[in-house]
């Protein structure tokens, strides 16, 4: 199996071992340790679940800092659609475009643009018929992260196109290459980005051997100094070149939408979204052609790197869109290879109990076991998220039965009852210092 | 200097994801002439329905814009089924946009009542399966 890497780290000082994030993981990824949260790496699916559960702000998500930008000659900035529906009374997207110019970037390329490509190859691949139905969207990183683990049926119905970041970085790169003269090297694709995954998804990616895109910074940090550089904007340069559908993809159903074809499902929140795949692997849900599905409650705006509340970053997008072109960028006569996965989406077998089923099936078993003498009460206290989670790690030889304080309390009682018992044999002269000798 | 301008747009009706370019070009214009952003606003938001609509609803047509110092005028024709109520139309919420568009925001049934605000005088003429005629004007003072 591989490594993984993630983009949530735990600040160990502030962990207190409280059971918070172990019961909101969707993966039963965390176990708390010696008092303090430990993430199954090959488990964990980066959805940021444990940042916005943790009361101690222990879990933190990992993103560049904005100096990252110093180490590039030239430096393009990618805006996520997210970042549009952050600002209030907005209605022209120049002004967003300009402020990152003044906050020392060379150039912009909105990641909208891309996504417009990516709608409109999809609108094409899906009339030609060449892909599974319902075909899955590929833009959220903890999403087919979530399918290679849990979901491996449902691979093969993956839109087999990169998320539309990537592709802003292959374009915007090249663009600035033509542009300045410069190497590759020399330029910076830097991603203005909603949500942590994305580090994940660079460092990472699946379905392309290698990202373009050389930083990801956080909504969040670049936030107040934009505040500041939209009001020195004067005269604003006219850089926005995405429409409505490009910027609807910021929030659920945005992507969807843009496909102009109602049979459709558009799920967000991760719940709500393993729901939905259950679903889709017990072909439970009928005569759809696409189902988009969004980590995050609200999609994109809900990432945990943003400001505003996703639902009203969601209506602050729906303002600034408005009168925007249906849609500003298309894939040509032919979709382009750079927007292609180049590689397949494996299944990685994270959950499976063993590689042989006669042993896992054992295993199986035995879980039940052992689970059905645990209380059922899921209290968290052992560490593990859940009674059969616990079970589950006893089998896999990470956990004891001895972890549970109830079954701890019923062999303490046992033992109490026997140390009562035995007090019995003791001799009396020995038990009773006021017995006989006293009368 | 000439005293007008004059922009001609086709508007395809096959390809709905173009909708909304004609509209988006003449605001550009607008905004290099130096025209008052108030009326650029409401040029770019009267024509931006009305494109819209002969997308969705009449399966494209044409354009016409001439900007005078004093004015824009807009001329826009297809000929697509035709309004049968005007009055109807016009109302804040009456629609009949299919649902592909209104999952992308279209549909609400304000079009035609926005471009009556944004216009300081607007006509509708329609004929029943021959197509219908729109002309909006917008003062620049
Ligand atoms: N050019 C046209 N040709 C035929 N019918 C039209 C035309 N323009 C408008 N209509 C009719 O008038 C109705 C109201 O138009 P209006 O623009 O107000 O709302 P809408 O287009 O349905 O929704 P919205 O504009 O809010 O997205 C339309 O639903 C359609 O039935
Ligand atoms: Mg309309």
């Amino acid at each position: 199996m591989s490594q993984f890497f993630h983009s949530v780290t735990l600040d160990r000082d502030l962990c207190r071992g409280c059971i918070n994030c172990i019961k909101r993981c969707p993966t039963e990824a965390i176990r708390v340790r010696d008092g303090k949260a430990k993430i199954l790496s090959d488990r964990c699916i980066d959805c940021g679940e444990c940042i916005r559960v943790c009361p101690h702000h222990a879990k933190k998500p990992l993103f560049d800092p904005l100096s990252i930008m110093d180490q590039y000659q030239y430096r393009v900035a990618l805006p996520a659609p997210a970042l549009y529906g952050q600002f209030n009374n907005l209605d022209d997207p120049d002004l967003i475009l300009n402020a990152l110019l003044g906050m020392g970037f060379d150039d912009v390329f909105e990641v909208a643009r891309a996504a417009e490509i990516v709608s409109d190859a999809t609108r094409k691949l899906m009339s030609e018929g060449l892909l599974t139905r319902p075909v899955i969207s590929s833009a959220c990183p903890t999403v087919t992260r979530l399918i290679r683990v849990r979901f491996p049926d449902l691979i093969e119905n993956i839109l087999p196109l990169l998320p539309p970041v990537e592709i802003a970085a292959r374009m915007a790169k090249k663009a600035a290459m033509e542009k300045t003269g410069l190497p590759a090297e020399a330029i910076g694709a830097i991603f203005i980005s909603p949500c942590p995954a994305k580090v994940t998804a660079v460092k990472m990616p699946l379905g392309t051997r290698q990202s373009y895109i050389d930083g990801v910074v956080a909504i969040r940090d670049v936030y107040p100094p934009m505040l500041h550089f939209m009001k020195e904007v004067k005269e604003p340069r006219e850089l926005s070149s995405a429409g409505r559908m490009g910027l609807g993809w910021g929030s659920s159903g945005g992507e969807a939408a843009a496909l102009l074809n109602d049979r459709y499902l558009a799920a967000d929140g991760i719940e709500n979204v393993i729901k939905v795949l259950e679903d889709l692997e017990d072909e439970k849900l009928g005569d759809l052609d696409f189902v988009e599905l969004n980590a995050c409650s609200g999609g994109c705006v809900g990432g945990v790197l943003t400001v505003e509340n996703p639902y009203i970053a969601k209506a602050k997008l729906k303002r600034i869109r408005k009168y925007l072109p249906v849609s500003c960028n298309r894939v040509g006569d032919a979709i382009p290879r750079y927007a292609k996965f180049d590689t397949d989406i494996q299944y990685e077998p994270v959950l499976q109990l063993d590689e042989n089923i006669t042993v896992a099936m054992e295993k199986l078993s035995e879980i039940e076991t052992i689970a059905n003498a645990f209380k059922g009460l899921d209290c968290g206290a052992c560490g593990a998220p859940s009674c059969r989670a616990l079970a589950e790690d006893v089998v896999r030889g990470y956990g004891s039965p001895d972890d549970c304080v109830f079954l701890l309390r019923d062999r303490m009682k046992t033992l109490a009852d026997s140390i009562a018992q035995l007090e019995h044999h003791i001799p009396k002269q020995f038990n009773d210092p006021f017995g006989d000798s006293q009368k | 200097m000439p005293q007008t301008i004059h922009f001609q747009y086709t508007v395809p009706g096959d390809d709905f994801t173009r909708a909304g370019e004609a509209s988006s070009s003449v605001k550009k214009a607008l905004k290099k002439i130096g025209i008052n952003p108030e009326v650029i606003r409401k040029v770019a938001i009267a024509m931006y329905e009305g494109e819209i609509n002969m997308v969705i609803h009449a399966g494209g047509g044409s354009i016409d814009v001439d900007i005078t110092p004093d004015e824009v005028r807009m001329v826009l024709v297809d000929h697509g089924p035709g309004i049968a109520n005007i009055d109807l139309a016009m109302q804040e919420g009456w629609s009949t946009a299919p649902d592909d568009v209104r999952s992308l925001g279209f549909g609400a049934g304000m079009g035609l009542p926005n471009m009556k605000k944004c216009s300081d005088d607007m006509t509708v003429e329609s004929v029943v399966g021959q197509g219908t005629t729109v002309r909006m004007t917008v003062l620049c003072h």
